[in-house]
């Protein structure tokens, strides 16, 4: 912690602005690159989505949506933008635990720590 | 309709829809799922899917401009979304079991009080309130900048606000929206945050709220990404422009005309659940 100790509290809010212009950003440029390959490869097929089917299996979990996007499938790729999306805040709460670790605030240490469980339990517990 | 005319009418009221939201000051997030279900025939479970991650996007985007501004508490905020995340996953597993007929009333009823609230005078509330013990074991209490000066604020009634957090949550869960306005009441009027922390506050919690559902929509499969598509590229980039364009003169007219379309598309959301359209 030694490392954090000099963090100041305009420092940490710097970061987070960035972190999170940052993570918006990129995942708005990868949904965006899916959606041309997507839109290009299936434009003309009719849209349905008055049905209800729910998504196919590697559209559900991490490892599916990222093997979809390295096989350049479109909607795998706007599935893994919405994943860094989904992301942001999650990196955002990980981020404000070194925050609070390094004004040793030990209380909010605990809080933030119960935060990001749910959230990690939301993305990868719930399935 | 082709799915490429489809993407670009749902990117054109997801833009448009994002740039009214940010004008108003209202959010975009309210009108999206109406849309999507009553205009595109879009099944409610992916139309709140694609919701929730268009309010993700919108409140990151905002949130890292607010965070400069030094209004908003992360103390307040962090101990709070313990509340709205847990409410957030209740609500996310409720709209798998809560017939989608029963989703489209309760999310016309919202819509109907988010418009008798966007109506309501912004409270002038200048809470001064005694130091409160839970509140200052928490060290919620805090400070801001103001013109004349640091101004100091204590905050009462903790476990009021956390309850009605939690509730926020749960909507925010089951619809898909941000559920800004019952966040706001939390903490203005619960809690006797000044308008302007609670405000900022509010939108810094409404992603993390939103990632907390996001994730498990994700996981049932009510994400898709040919939707959530237009929709994120869409409500993105009307909300970027509509913070860009703020002009003061004609936002009375705008607020008036966005509540009277939240106000039809209440009821028509309230009616169609009722008879069982959706």
């Amino acid at each position: 912690m030694a490392l954090l100790a000099n963090w100041t509290d305009q420092k940490v809010e710097d970061i987070v602005a960035v972190l999170l212009r940052s993570g918006v950003l990129l995942s708005a440029a990868v949904v965006f690159c899916g959606a041309v390959i997507y839109l290009a490869r299936h434009g003309h097929t009719p849209a349905d989505y008055h049905i209800f089917r729910g998504e196919p299996t590697d559209l559900r979990s991490i490892s599916g949506i990222i093997r979809d996007a390295v096989g350049l499938q479109g909607r795998g790729i706007i599935q893994l933008g919405l994943l860094l999306l989904i992301a942001t805040p999650v990196a955002r709460v990980a981020f404000a635990v070194f925050g609070f670790a390094a004004e040793r605030d030990r209380m909010y240490v605990i809080f933030t720590l119960i935060v990001l469980t749910v959230l990690l339990y939301s993305l990868v517990g719930s399935s | 309709m082709s799915i490429f005319e489809f993407t670009i009418l749902v990117w054109l009221g997801s833009f448009v829809a994002g740039l009214l939201g940010a004008l108003t000051g209202l959010g975009g997030g309210v009108v999206l799922v109406p849309l999507l279900t009553l205009f595109f025939k879009v099944d409610i479970r992916y139309a709140v899917g694609a919701s929730l991650v268009s309010v993700i996007a919108t409140s990151s985007g905002a949130a890292a401009a607010y965070v400069k501004e030094g209004f908003s508490n992360i103390r307040i905020g962090m101990f709070l979304e313990i509340a709205t995340t847990l409410g957030a996953l209740l609500g996310a597993f409720l709209a798998a079991i809560v017939p989608t007929s029963a989703i489209a009333t309760i999310f016309g009823l919202v819509l109907l009080y988010s418009a008798y609230l966007s109506r309501k005078p912004r409270p002038k509330s200048e809470w001064h309130q005694p130091p409160d013990p839970l509140a200052t074991r928490l060290r919620m209490n805090g400070s801001f900048p103001t013109p004349e000066g640091i101004r100091h604020y204590n905050v009462s009634r903790v476990p009021a606000g956390f309850s009605l957090m939690f509730g926020a949550g749960t909507l925010s869960g089951l619809l898909g929206i941000g559920s800004g306005a019952v966040k706001v009441l939390a903490m203005d009027q619960a809690m006797r945050i000044p308008f302007k922390v609670s405000t900022t506050t509010s939108n810094f919690m409404i992603g993390v709220t939103a990632a907390a559902s996001a994730g498990v929509y994700l996981n049932r499969g009510y994400i898709d990404p040919g939707l959530a598509m237009p929709v994120m590229l869409g409500v993105l980039t009307g909300s970027l422009l509509g913070t860009h364009i703020l002009i003061k003169a004609e936002t009375k007219w705008l607020r008036l005309v966005f509540s009277l379309v939240i106000v039809v598309l209440g009821i028509q959301m309230i009616y169609k659940g009722l008879l069982g359209g959706i």
